[in-house]
């Protein structure tokens, strides 16, 4: 037999923006185990919100991830408002759901940029993120933030666009995606790419479904899962179809995430189409009493908050539950059998996002 | 056929201007909207420390008795949540960004509002 090593991957690695510790069990060059440990930067968001009011603890909630901070917030609002059966106006819910495309299209960005950093193919990873900060343009000049939009509050949106301003978005948006689709096409056709993806880190439906997997990393092995199909905020009425891929494997899971990034694009230019005229937010009076799960879409998969308040205007309970946490069991069963050289690749695969998984 | 899609973006690039800005010596890019910094205004300031009991940050500390509004620009998170509840509307919201600072410290800002004097009833003839 063998004699097993144990090589340290993290929590400070070149291809990791985030802290999270692999313990990765070596015979040769062959991974045979993983042991992943988190822990580096807990912040104690979830304590916090028994210290400040739940209107303003919005703002903190957004902080729980850098990248895509919107849908925390949204998806924090939306669960304090069903609480307090709070009926939020037709504008607000779509301009929500416009700014959370906007998100996933720059965390989709992102992560591509940061993926073909892992494969070591630093010109694609520039080029993708050019394309990003045309997003991030967009949400500075409708929200007053780049990264953290603080654009939502209970009762609706704070910011409004004006119908002038989402045309010349509507524009915008092809000229983006006619970029996104050279980009894409060097995933998805090049063959130095297809080499250092296809077949590497495969994870079968069964074990993808069995071991909680959820958002692209799911989907990328055909368990056809997404959120956004139970319909809340304004997705209800728009028409986008869920992407799945059945191979399991990095490339299957970038296939996913490229083909979602003009899904997204369809989304928001469906959204600009049909956004209703009238108010954006409501006044909102009381305190929540009461306890919600609500559970969203993020560009990583499903994100649930947890909230419970008791009639006064600090919540007692908040838990976060991040797509990350989820997709760290099928990581660990990816990396099983994996090469070495492998791990980075397949460890971006997932789209890590580590302050998000530690709150 | 992707190396083909690479040489075109390639070439695409080298004759476009480029995509950054050499920031110290050209300004940063901002919209009207942009969160940059707070703005205080003592002479519209009355004091009611709303904007103290919402900063999500707590960056905001409001003395009545020195007259004294300071704000930490170290903690504030540009949220303009102040902004938005000031009844006074005394604060506002800047686009330029806050300039780098070598040590922490406080901002401390006078409270130079004065409450108009009520106008004096007319004191009724006593019948």
């Amino acid at each position: 037999m063998t004699k097993q090593i144990i090589v340290p991957f993290g929590p400070q690695h070149p291809v990791l923006p985030e802290p999270i510790h692999l313990d990765l069990v070596l015979e040769d060059e062959k991974v045979v185990d993983v042991i992943p440990s988190i822990g580096y930067i807990h912040r104690g968001f979830e304590k916090l919100v028994e210290k400040r009011e739940f209107t303003e603890y919005v703002f903190i909630a957004e902080r729980t991830c850098g990248i895509c901070s919107f849908i925390h917030g949204a998806t924090y609002c939306q669960g304090i408002e069903q609480i307090m059966g709070i009926q939020v106006p037709e504008r607000a819910n779509y301009l929500r759901t416009i700014w959370s495309e906007y998100s996933r299209l720059h965390s989709h960005l992102l992560w591509l940029g940061l993926y073909a950093d892992s494969f070591g193919f630093e010109n694609l990873f520039m080029n993708a993120w050019r394309i990003r900060e045309r997003i991030l343009d967009v949400m500075e000049q409708t929200t007053g933030g780049r990264v953290i939009q603080g654009s939502c509050k209970i009762g609706g949106v704070r910011k409004d666009i004006s119908n002038a301003k989402l045309a010349e978005m509507n524009r915008d948006l092809d000229s983006i995606k006619r970029e996104m689709e050279e980009l894409t096409t060097v995933f998805l056709k090049d063959d130095t790419v297809i080499h250092r993806t296809r077949n590497v880190g495969v994870i079968s439906r069964q074990d993808a479904f069995h071991l909680g997997a959820v958002g692209p990393t799911a989907r990328g092995s055909g368990v056809a899962i997404d959120l956004r199909k139970t319909g809340y905020g304004a997705y209800g009425e728009l028409d986008f179809p869920v992407i799945t891929d059945s191979c399991g494997d990095c490339y299957s899971r970038c296939l996913v995430r490229c083909k979602e990034l003009f899904t997204s694009v369809d989304i928001i230019q469906q959204a600009i189409a049909k956004i209703p005229d009238g108010p954006v937010d409501v006044k909102v009076t009381g305190a929540p009493n009461g306890e919600f799960f609500m559970r969203a879409e993020q560009p990583r998969g499903e994100l649930v908050h947890y909230l419970k308040g008791n009639g006064t205007k600090f919540l007692i309970r908040s838990r976060i539950r991040t797509p990350t946490l989820t997709n760290i069991p099928p990581l660990v069963k990816m990396l099983q059998g994996c090469d070495l050289a492998d791990v980075p690749v397949i460890v971006l695969s997932i789209d890590p996002c580590i302050s998000c998984t530690e709150r | 056929m992707g190396f083909f899609e690479m040489t075109k973006t390639a070439l695409r690039t080298v004759l476009s201007r480029p995509a950054t800005i050499l920031y110290p010596a050209q300004a940063a890019k901002r919209t009207p909207l942009t969160r940059g910094h707070i703005i205080f205004d003592g002479s519209k300031c009355i004091s009611c420390s709303i904007c103290q009991r919402k900063c999500p940050a707590q960056a905001i500390l409001l003395s009545k008795e020195a007259k004294s509004w300071q704000i930490d620009r170290f903690r504030c998170v540009m949220c303009s949540s102040c902004v938005d509840t000031c009844p006074a509307k005394c604060l506002s919201m800047d686009p330029v960004y806050t300039a780098p600072a070598s040590a922490k410290g406080v901002e401390v800002f006078t409270i130079t509002y004065v409450k108009p004097p009520k106008p004096e009833k007319k004191e009724e003839p006593i019948q």
